[in-house]
């Protein structure tokens, strides 16, 4: 048997616009509180993972802020999964026995960066060269379908079930409707104002049946786990010991080979297989989830994943969405925090923040948006391309 | 000669587009890979995508990067099994008129020609 691991300290900074910190600066808050939470210090770290896709630094370069002990870090890239596989990195030093406490830190700073794909493809080739797998002579966004996310996640979520057709724009608003009011309870969130069905759906049109608001928000924010094995846990303090929250499963996947994934992105196979590992791994079931923190980064995507992680029947999303199941009071909170929608999705910090989230709840700790008696929960990750990870976590009993 | 936009829509005799299929489980893809990734086995040949379909899912693409010409609709289209992605073209991107379960037909239309006077042709996908 291989060590259990335990989140011992945990931090997700405020998301939003942070024009007056650098990537190393929320990288450094999210990490030095972590620790503080933890109780512990960099000394008693001896092993680091640490994301940041678009900052170029690396967790040798927070190590120069924040403590320089010579520890390794694995410096981790995959799409929105970033900061949920440094976590695994970490905890699978302290599995494998070569540490048994160590700290993981995903960052980004996103606030203004408009598509994430880019914002301006220039004016074209002079003369038609083909180039690439594809011999492509162009640019093919716009051509041949969309390469922007919110138009891909679009397509996802409107072929939600053999393209039933209600997984239609009204749908998709509502989903996003419980985000932005789910979010007014979350002081760390981006954007923490109610917004109604109506402003949802009249707000600019990114790519149909998604507006604006329904999009993930770009956003700066980091977030920090430190992490440490069973045994190291049961020689510290009660009260660590108390607040301590156990990761009762934790999955990395990519996306297996189905033929129609080959052209058009799935998210849903791998969130499928990796979820049903999880449920093994941690002997509990969905029914058994108090709270879920899922990748909601466009409202669509949320539809697939109920159906995904089995918290409703086969086919039965919009059916379990219509009951009021995924609401704050409902039989399944779902993004209580807000979801990427309006809590912001600073994407290598995302992984993380999704875990400090559930682990808020299972701690008692949330404040006014507080899941009452919270004992499990999940999070879950895709990154696009398809990178899924999968957490259950479950309140300490020590 | 003209030149199509990818490497996988062929022009003779008539315009369709061309998979490359796994010998060994008949698995296809579009564009060239190192192996079969369902398989692993090495060899592939390249078999005809029927040029009609049914429309599975679509957005329309209202805010793009600069320099793509929107709105334009999206789409994912089954064509005799396959999986193609392509735009609908021929019609006004309106998700009034565009409909999932729709049936498409392959079109091609020209991209212009470039410095040298070449024309490229690029493809969409027109409701029947
Ligand atoms: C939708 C998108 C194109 C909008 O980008 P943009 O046009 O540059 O807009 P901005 O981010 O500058 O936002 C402008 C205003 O819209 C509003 N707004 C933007 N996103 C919002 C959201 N999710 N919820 C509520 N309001 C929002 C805010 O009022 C914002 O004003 P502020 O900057 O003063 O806070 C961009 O956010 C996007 O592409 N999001 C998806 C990112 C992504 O792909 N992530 C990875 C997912 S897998
Ligand atoms: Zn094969």
């Amino acid at each position: 048997m291989t060590e259990n691991v335990w989140i011992l300290g945990i931090h997700m900074t405020p998301f939003g616009k942070r024009a007056d910190k650098d990537v190393l600066d929320l990288a450094a808050e999210a990490a030095l509180a972590a620790l503080k939470d933890a109780g512990v210090t960099m000394r008693d770290m001896q092993v680091m993972g640490y994301g940041n896709l678009r900052g170029q630094t690396s967790g040798q370069s927070l190590q120069k802020q924040i403590g320089q002990t010579g520890i390794p870090s694995y410096n981790v890239s995959n799409a929105c999964a970033t900061g949920s596989t440094a976590m695994r990195a970490v905890m699978m030093s302290i599995k494998s026995g070569e540490s048994d406490m160590g700290i993981a830190v995903g960052v980004e700073k996103l606030y203004g960066a408009g598509l994430l794909t880019g914002n301006d493809v220039g004016s074209g080739p002079e003369t038609w060269t083909p180039k690439g797998r594809n011999g492509a002579i162009k640019n093919l966004d716009g051509y041949i379908g969309t390469s922007g996310m919110a138009g891909l996640f679009a397509q996802i979520g409107m072929a939600y079930n053999n393209s039933d057709p209600r997984a239609n724009f009204e749908l998709f608003a509502r989903i996003s409707e419980k985000s932005h009011s789910h979010s007014t309870l979350n002081p760390n969130a981006a954007y923490q104002n109610k917004m109604s069905l109506e402003q949802i759906m009249n707000d600019p049109m990114i790519a149909y049946p998604h507006t604006r608001s329904m999009c993930s928000a770009n956003c700066d924010g980091a977030a920090a786990a430190v992490l440490v094995s069973e045994s190291k846990l049961r020689t510290l303090s009660l009260e660590q010991q108390r607040r301590a929250v156990k990761i009762s499963a934790s999955v990395l996947a990519s996306d297996p080979w189905t033929e129609a994934a080959q052209e058009f992105p799935d998210v849903s196979t791998v969130t499928r297989n990796a979820a049903i590992k999880a449920y093994e791994l941690a002997g509990v079931g969905p029914q058994d989830m108090n709270l879920v923190e899922l990748h909601d980064c466009f409202a669509a995507a949320e539809l697939v994943h109920y159906d995904n992680l089995q918290l409703c029947e086969p086919g039965g999303a919009i059916d379990f969405f219509n009951s009021g199941a995924t609401w704050r009071d409902g039989k399944t909170p779902v993004n209580v925090s807000g979801g990427l929608q309006s809590k912001g999705h600073p994407i290598a910090a995302t992984g993380i923040a999704n875990i400090w989230e559930v682990a808020t709840h299972l701690r008692n700790e949330a404040g006014p948006r507080q899941i009452e008696g919270a004992k499990v929960g999940m999070a879950h990750v895709i990154g696009l391309g398809s990178s899924c990870t999968v957490h259950i976590l479950e309140k300490s009993s020590l | 000669m003209p030149i199509p936009i990818v490497n996988y829509l062929a022009l003779e005799p008539q315009p369709h587009l061309v998979a490359q299929q796994c010998t060994a489980c008949k698995a296809k893809v579009f564009g060239r890979h190192n192996a079969c990734p369902n398989c692993f086995a090495l060899d592939f040949t390249e078999v005809d995508v029927p040029t009609t379909g049914v429309l599975k899912t679509f957005t329309i693409v209202h805010h793009d990067a600069k320099g793509v010409p929107v709105p334009y609709c999206a789409a994912v289209i089954d064509c005799g099994g396959m999986t193609v992605m392509g735009n609908i073209i021929g019609v006004d991107p309106d998700p009034e008129i565009i409909t999932r379960g729709m049936e498409v037909q392959l079109k091609t239309y020209s991209l212009g020609n470039d410095a040298e006077g070449v024309e490229a042709i690029g493809f969409g996908f027109e409701p029947v």
